[in-house]
């Protein structure tokens, strides 16, 4: 006989073991989908792995990819540590990518001009996330269901914006027009696209977890996740520490747009993000909420796109498997989780 | 304005209400069994993206119709069970699962479609639903050629709100349901199956996502596109909020809903080109933010929404 038993302490390497466990099951129920498709599982999985961490210059198009990941994993870690549940970095990045575009199209200083661009992507983003967490706070309006909604509200007014006024007038494109020269990001390493955005998202980890972990807002934060009543009878004022938690999230998630925009696009387009928002929430749940944890989740997880590419262009799967990947993925870790809830136990028959 | 008035209220404006309402109610009804059972269903989004792809495909290959909604149907059940068994039996996070299974579902919909018909230049179509006019109701002016020329998946739709009505409020199933949505503990002692009761309303919630699916594949685009589903799951889920949990009212938010975004897709195409048409399409989201601010400080959900059941924790 087995049992499930209440576990009151989790090892460490619990925090390692958990995602490889999830990351695992997952790659071996995808692996079915390659062969619907028709094609060899490792030779797919070989493309997949050779094309994003196989040579130095796969590596640094993964760490590109992961950057926004990075960011908004880390929006959704903050949030999701207070229980602000906000599904809304879609949006956010977004609006971060627009304000830094249109910031950056200012024609300024280069240092001062990206200092700008994420001071104004960072703002914009705050602004959107302090939308779903006023209506928690004020009407009890639940904040996944608005944060949500406004994603949509976000999406369609950037969309106004690329075919209204900032419309390509010369192509017709809807496009808008480029930031300045001096406003895009340094590249670090001669002949790839590795930008100083990257450099950001892993400095911007290490804080977010001496935040989380070291400071008074951390403790607040994390108390009000924890245990809202409790955090009340403590004297922490928690519709207060939700509006701040959203403003840190809603920021962070508009330093993804503004990375896609000062180091990647140099302008915006109605698909400037394939989602990164919501890959964001698998991040964050890979990492199990930890900040550290983010950067080689989001890693992973770009390493799966841009090695899908690849893969479906070698072995015709559809590139939408790194779609499933992220979703199994994100189901996998939260299964994988209950281990940490419980312990599987063997009771002796006779008892 | 008068001339616009007019163009806008006409007996074409009341069917487009009842077509853009139905596969809203349709999802609406089916996140509220769910709900009232005490599960938050978030995967909505992707059940009715998969459900739409997998009806459209069977009837694509088969040329059935019916043997597509009847895919489509099952294919919302099938992760409608996925959902209960990690949010019920399992007792995870609904939130997160609810997104986890809406990412799996879209995902694996991109893929299969993918998989299924390659990349074609012109998306692959098919000879949709036609409307079935009923005999002499049709025939009653302005209310007729609206409400009873339509699709048949319209009439469904509008049968489906009371008969919901009925199994939730008249029916010993739905008294469970009930139960177990408020006081599981108290629905346990009385000898009701909380899991077996949660998992039977997150499946037919799954059933009814699936028919919502379908008809916007296979009635209303006759089509599968990436877009097909476009923030639909999501109003529901808003729209069962503004409907207070209740079949009627949520039938009701889904009816005002569709006259939103009848409104501004008349207003669209009404000559007011000097505002982007975005701003149109933003409005019913807007507006569902707005109403959910308005009704959220009246509203009660279910008590034990979101809360797990585990018999041996007392």
């Amino acid at each position: 006989m087995v049992r499930l038993e209440a576990r009151t302490s989790t090892p460490a390497w619990f925090n390692l073991a958990l995602p490889l466990l999830a990351i695992g099951a997952t790659l071996i129920l995808c692996s079915g989908l390659i062969a619907l498709a028709g094609a060899g599982v490792a030779e797919a999985y070989g493309v997949m792995f050779s094309a994003s961490l196989g040579d130095s210059y796969a590596i640094t198009e993964t760490l590109v990819r992961a950057t926004p990941m990075i960011f908004t994993g880390l929006a959704v870690a903050v949030a999701f540590r207070a229980k602000f549940w906000n599904i809304g970095a879609e949006g956010q990045l977004l609006a971060g990518a627009v304000a830094s575009c249109a910031v950056g199209a200012i024609p300024m200083p280069g240092l001062l001009a990206m200092f700008l661009m994420a001071l104004a992507g960072a703002a914009a983003g705050a602004a959107v996330a302090l939308v779903p967490a006023t209506l928690r706070v004020k009407f009890k309006v639940d904040d996944v269901v608005s944060s949500l909604l406004l994603n949509s509200v976000i999406f369609y007014a950037l969309m106004a914006l690329i075919e209204g006024p900032w419309k390509d007038s010369f192509s017709g494109y809807p496009i808008s027009p480029p930031i300045e020269d001096s406003a895009n990001f340094p590249v670090l390493l001669e002949g790839t696209r590795l930008h100083l955005g990257v450099v950001a998202a892993l400095i911007a980890a290490p804080l977010i977890w001496f935040l989380i972990a070291r400071t008074t807002l951390g403790f607040r934060i994390r108390v009000t996740g924890e245990n809202p009543e409790a955090a009340r009878y403590g004297g922490i004022h928690v519709e207060r520490v939700l509006i701040s938690t959203a403003l840190l999230s809603g920021a962070l998630a508009g330093l993804a747009g503004v990375g896609e925009v000062g180091g990647v696009h140099f302008q915006v387009m109605s698909d400037i993000s394939p989602g990164y928002g919501y890959s964001g929430i698998v991040v964050a749940m890979l990492a199990r909420l930890n900040p550290l944890g983010v950067v080689p989740a989001a890693i992973f997880l770009a390493a799966v796109m841009t090695g899908a590419e690849a893969m479906s262009r070698a072995t015709g799967v559809p590139a939408f498997l790194s779609d499933v990947i992220q979703g199994t993925a994100l189901l996998a870790m939260l299964v994988a989780l209950l281990f940490t809830a419980y312990r599987l136990r063997r009771v002796g028959a006779a008892r | 304005m008068s001339a616009l008035f007019e163009q806008i209220f006409q007996v074409g404006f009341l069917a487009a209400i009842i077509r853009i309402a139905t596969p809203l109610a349709f999802a609406t009804l089916g996140e509220m069994f769910s709900e009232r059972a005490g599960v938050l269903n978030l995967g909505i989004e992707g059940i009715m993206l998969l459900s739409a792809m997998t009806g459209f495909t069977a009837t694509s290959l088969s040329g059935s119709l019916w043997l597509g909604v009847l895919v489509a149907v099952l294919t919302g059940m099938l992760m409608g069970a996925l959902h209960a068994l990690f949010t019920v039996a399992l007792g995870l996070s609904q939130h997160v699962c609810g997104i986890g299974v809406t990412l799996f579902s879209s995902g694996l919909a991109y893929f299969l479609y993918r998989l299924i018909f390659g990349q074609q230049s012109v998306p692959p179509s098919i000879k949709g639903f036609q409307t079935l006019p009923i005999p002499v109701l049709s025939d009653i002016p302005v209310l007729g050629p609206a409400v009873f020329n339509q699709f048949s998946l319209v009439y469904m739709a509008i049968i489906a709100i009371p008969l919901a009505a009925f199994v939730l409020y008249r029916t010993p199933w739905g008294l469970s349901v009930r139960m177990v949505g408020e006081n599981p503990r108290a629905a346990d002692s009385a000898g009701v199956g909380v899991i077996a009761t949660r998992f039977q309303a997150v499946i037919l919630g799954g059933a009814l996502m699936g028919l919502a699916g379908a008809f916007l594949s296979m009635a209303q685009f006759n089509a599968f596109t990436f877009g097909v589903v476009s923030g639909r799951g999501w109003v529901a889920i808003a729209l069962v909020v503004f409907g207070r949990w209740d079949p009627w009212r949520s039938a009701g938010a889904a009816l005002l809903f569709a006259f939103v975004d009848a409104l501004q897709l008349r207003m669209q195409a009404s000559g007011l080109g000097h505002i982007p048409y975005e701003a149109f399409l933003m409005l019913p989201f807007i507006f569902t933010i707005v109403a959910m601010a308005v009704m959220s400080r009246n509203a009660v959900a279910p008590s034990a929404l979101l809360k797990p059941f585990r018999r041996e924790e007392r």
